[in-house]
């Protein structure tokens, strides 16, 4: 019972505050509240018995990638007074775009049979723990688990040649 | 109907957020903000993926979230080296502004 008022606490809060990453002008907002939606999101691991990935949630994208964005806006000295727009036609087309998309997905489910319908709490599974993630992360997932890593040293590299200075090459405005 | 909370609940609020980052893509010209929006489109797919894995007792949905976001960790810093590399060339972060590939 309590399980489900946080359920839909939660949903309220990452659904508010995707609202206004998308529609607050100021960058540093913007990046501020998806901090507070991936808080909600963690809160819903939490409940749907998948502490290892909340823990991880925080860590990596609250933590970690959030504070990236941080500061590559605040490198760049962003601010609401030299935001770029769109014209009003626009933002009304894609609002009915994303309005209708939704409704599509909607409908699409409407139709969908998804079987007996368990409740989701109170939930008895615990293989969302960290020593069944590892078990099974570490045997049948290992060749992706290292795949990753490479991935992980190339996505370094990249970002290392990408964002040194280099003075030969002529900025293209010029 | 609000006492249960069934599968359906976390499809449509899952649903609800990754329109709302499409919404996000298709509104706003700031690349971060861009970026930012992809963030939520794969967050939504994440809670759907860990709301599968935990009703139908499977752990392999969670290692998906897991390299999921190994992925986007990946994704995050060359993007936004490469938004760096553009106002560094061209002194906005306008995304309309990064057309000179087209030509």
């Amino acid at each position: 019972m309590l399980a489900t008022y946080a359920f839909f606490f939660l949903a309220f809060i990452a659904i508010f505050f995707a609202l206004l990453v998308v529609f607050s002008k100021n960058p540093i907002h913007s990046c501020l509240y998806l901090v507070l939606t991936m808080f909600a999101i963690a809160g819903n691991y939490v409940l749907l018995n998948a502490q290892f990935l909340a823990v991880v949630q925080l860590i990596v994208y609250a933590g970690a990638i959030m504070v990236l964005f941080l500061f590559t806006i605040m490198l760049l000295n962003l601010s609401s007074e030299n935001e770029p727009v769109k014209s009003n036609l626009i933002k009304f087309i894609a609002t009915i775009g994303g309005g209708s998309l939704l409704l599509l997905f909607v409908m699409a489910l409407k139709k969908t049979d998804l079987g007996p319908a368990p409740l989701m709490f109170p939930n008895p599974n615990q293989q969302g723990m960290i020593q069944n993630l590892g078990k099974v992360l570490f045997s049948e997932y290992v060749f992706p688990f290292e795949v990753i890593s490479i991935l992980i040293l190339i996505s370094l590299m990249g970002a290392v040649v990408l964002g040194r200075k280099d003075k030969k090459v002529n900025p293209i405005n010029e | 109907m609000l006492k249960e909370v069934f599968i359906d609940h976390y499809i449509y609020l899952a649903l609800t957020l990754f329109c709302i980052g499409i919404l996000g893509v298709l509104i706003r010209r700031n690349a971060i903000v861009l970026f930012m929006s992809i963030e939520l489109m794969l967050n939504s797919v994440n809670l759907l993926l860990v709301a599968f894995s935990s009703r139908m007792g499977d752990a392999a949905g969670q290692i998906f979230v897991f390299f999921i976001m190994t992925v986007a960790a990946a994704e995050v810093a060359v993007g936004l080296a490469i938004i760096v590399m553009l106002y560094r060339n061209t002194r906005s972060i306008d995304i309309g502004d990064a057309n000179k590939l087209k030509w």
